[in-house]
């Protein structure tokens, strides 16, 4: 029997193409499904306005915790889809919100009003009042939210954990209206 | 007897293995690898099949949803028959795990057997490494109590980091824009499909690999390993002075496999399973994350880095780290392989494990942290406002309610973020310890504007009276001179 070598090496590589190609046609909803996370982050994003109640809670010249439920949330998510923050009403209209998360690596920091400091119980991070970096590893002051001040209640833009790197958290110097 | 033989028989006549599995038991090693400094491998493995076994074990009962892990893990603690033990073992299981591999790698490294032909081996068991801190890593995370939650915090503050890709970067690790279910559900995956998968597929890779090359001749002073020459000697020794694998070798590899087995449950026993710790609820802010035992190291790092270099260190640093493990057996492929004509690697070892060593333990005791309840916990000693004035005293007061003691320990209590503070009026005058609790520096925040000048002039004068006996407070000579009018020479100490 005569085996034509070349016509089946031929078909055997025709058929490895062909399953490359159904591989690679596959591959695309397989990567674009992992990669959703991040699809989702740069069209619609995360960040929507929510309310932290009315400004009554938050007295003139102090700080105050306070927690929202965070904009974008799974049934499933729990307690960890609400998320705390500090406010300062530094004046009738002037408010700080900061992120609980120290801008080094994202503990969660306390409020000591008696030394008007914030500090970090991870890496030892110390921020003044008005969320400017005091001491420690810390290169930048606390993160802050935008805020605006609807029908007597204090709205925050928020919906992404801050980190250091995310240059959106840490442009937010201006307020804004919702 | 005849039954099982026939059974046998029959699978054989089908499968077809019995013969090289045979050939593999039997086919000879090096006499004097027979020992004790061999098992760490097997050990290894010994553990990785009780980390599958436990695993499966939890995953039966345990819930990966961000809303009930923790209630799982609960409930396999108390509600569930020996829940709290197959826990244990599991996490005593992966202490056990990172540090037998860890042993097994300085054993390698010290009798040269990542030198040719056996680079390859090393290359992959360097990757078993970092695959098995995955597992660690993941595993961490799968507890979801508050350091799983915070310390997810860090990794995506670390990935944020990275140039261009970073906010990418995190919201790949958490699945969505926070910590919540969808990160929880990734780490799953990781550490019950990913990350296994890859752990049993490079231990296939690694133990086919030993059993190519063959098991490391024991390293003989001047014996050298040369390219050309170096697989017909081992052969050659194989045969003038070597016995079969099995059952030379392998008798203590079951024994040392059975004592760490047996280790890990009498361990897991004693001191029960890891946590679960606090809720994972992120506005309980009342905590103080810390890692795992095998990532303490990095804790101290990131603490003890100056801010400017921690971002290179931490991006570069892994990256050189492992790229210099990979290169090793490139760099010193040949040549000695006793550890007694090592003398660098030697030095090297013991360079790493006093400075892992070091680091962790400074983690354990974390002196950058500032203790948060000091100023509410822990009291001034009295020796300390003993027989002091009312100003004296009102200053000791502000130290306390101002949450200096937070960072500055007095008479070992205290934070120890900043110095101790029990003789700083012998470092620092009056006038400069007023400009260092007003204008801070030196990594102290400035207190300006949270001390009235009555609380300064208080607590200045606090501090003036902490000075050991026989050791006098500083002054400021000039100071003196320009008061009394008077002449240098009579401020000087007697």
């Amino acid at each position: 029997m005569k085996i034509d070598v070349g016509r089946r090496t031929f078909l055997v590589k025709l058929g490895v193409a062909f399953n490359a190609l159904v591989g690679a046609v596959l591959a695309v909803p397989a990567v674009r499904y992992a990669l959703s996370p991040v699809s989702r982050e740069r069209r619609p994003g995360y960040e929507s306005w929510v309310s932290l109640g009315p400004v009554e809670q938050f007295p003139v010249g102090e700080t105050r915790f306070a927690t929202y439920r965070n904009p974008v949330v799974n049934p499933w998510d729990g307690e960890t889809a609400t998320i705390a923050c500090w406010v300062r009403h530094v004046s009738a209209e002037t408010f700080q919100v900061f992120a609980v998360n120290c801008a080094h690596l994202g503990c969660p920091v306390r409020w000591f009003p008696q030394s008007g400091l914030f500090m970090c119980p991870c890496h030892g991070g110390a921020y003044y009042e008005d969320g400017s970096r005091a001491s420690g590893p810390p290169e930048r002051g606390l993160f802050e939210y935008s805020y605006a001040i609807d029908s007597g209640r204090l709205m925050i833009k928020a919906g992404q954990l801050p980190t250091p790197g995310d240059l959106a958290a840490t442009d937010r110097d201006e307020p804004s209206c919702a | 007897m005849r039954l099982i033989r026939s059974v046998a028989d029959w699978f054989g006549a089908r499968l077809q293995i019995g013969a090289s599995v045979r050939s593999a038991l039997v086919h000879p090693v090096p006499k004097e690898t027979a020992s004790w400094f061999y098992v760490f491998g097997s050990a290894a493995l010994t553990v990785f099949v009780l980390q599958i076994v436990t695993g499966i074990l939890l995953a039966i009962l345990y819930v990966p949803s961000a809303g009930e892990a923790w209630n799982s893990l609960q409930r396999l603690n108390r509600d569930v028959e020996l829940g709290w033990f197959i826990r244990a073992l599991h996490g005593w299981g992966s202490n056990f795990m990172v540090a037998i591999v860890l042993v097994h790698m300085v054993q390698v490294f010290m009798f040269g057997a990542y030198k040719f032909p056996r680079e390859l081996t090393w290359i992959v068991g360097v990757v078993l490494l970092l695959v098995t801190l995955g597992m660690a890593f993941t595993g961490q995370v799968l507890r979801f109590d508050q350091d799983a939650y915070w310390g997810l915090g860090i990794g995506a503050s670390i990935a944020s980091r990275v140039p261009l890709a970073g906010p990418w970067l995190v919201s790949l690790l958490l699945g969505g824009p926070i910590i919540a279910g969808a990160t929880l559900t990734r780490f799953f995956a990781l550490h019950v499909f990913v990350i296994p998968g890859l752990l049993i597929g490079f231990v296939a890779v690694h133990l086919l690999l030993v059993l190519k090359l063959g098991i490391n001749e024991w390293p003989m002073p001047g014996r050298l390993v040369r390219r050309e020459t170096y697989v017909e000697e081992y052969h050659e020794l194989t045969k003038t002075d070597g016995m079969p694998f099995m059952p030379g070798a392998v008798w203590k590899d079951l024994f040392f496999s059975g004592v760490v087995v047996l280790a890990i449950a009498v361990v897991a026993a004693i001191f029960g399973p890891f946590g679960p710790g606090g809720e994972p609820n992120p506005t309980i802010i009342q905590t103080a994350p810390r890692p795992d035992f095998f990532f303490l190291w990095l804790y101290a790092v990131l603490s003890l880095l100056p801010p400017g270099l921690e971002t290179p260190a931490l991006l570069i640093g892994p990256v050189v780290a492992i790229g210099l493990l990979f290169a090793l057996p490139f760099v010193s492929g040949e040549g000695e392989k006793s550890w007694k004509r090592r003398p660098v690697a030697v030095v090297m070892v013991l360079l790493v494990i006093v400075a892992f060593g070091a680091l962790t333990r400074l983690s354990v005791h974390a002196p950058w942290s500032p203790v948060m309840n000091a100023w509410s916990s822990q009291p001034i000693p009295a020796a300390y406002v003993r027989g002091r004035t009312a100003l004296e005293r009102q200053g000791a007061l502000v130290f306390q309610v101002k949450q200096c003691h937070n960072c500055h320990a007095l008479g070992e209590a205290g934070g120890r973020r900043g110095p101790a503070l029990d003789a700083v009026a012998v470092r620092l005058t009056e006038d400069q310890l007023v400009r260092q609790v007003i204008q801070g520096g030196g990594n102290m925040p400035a207190y300006g504007k949270n001390l009235s000048p009555d609380q300064t002039t208080a607590l200045v004068a606090f501090l003036e009276t902490l000075y050991p006996a026989g050791q006098p407070p500083a002054r400021d000579a000039s100071r003196q001179v320009a008061l009394d009018g008077g002449d240098a020479s009579s401020t000087r100490r007697p």
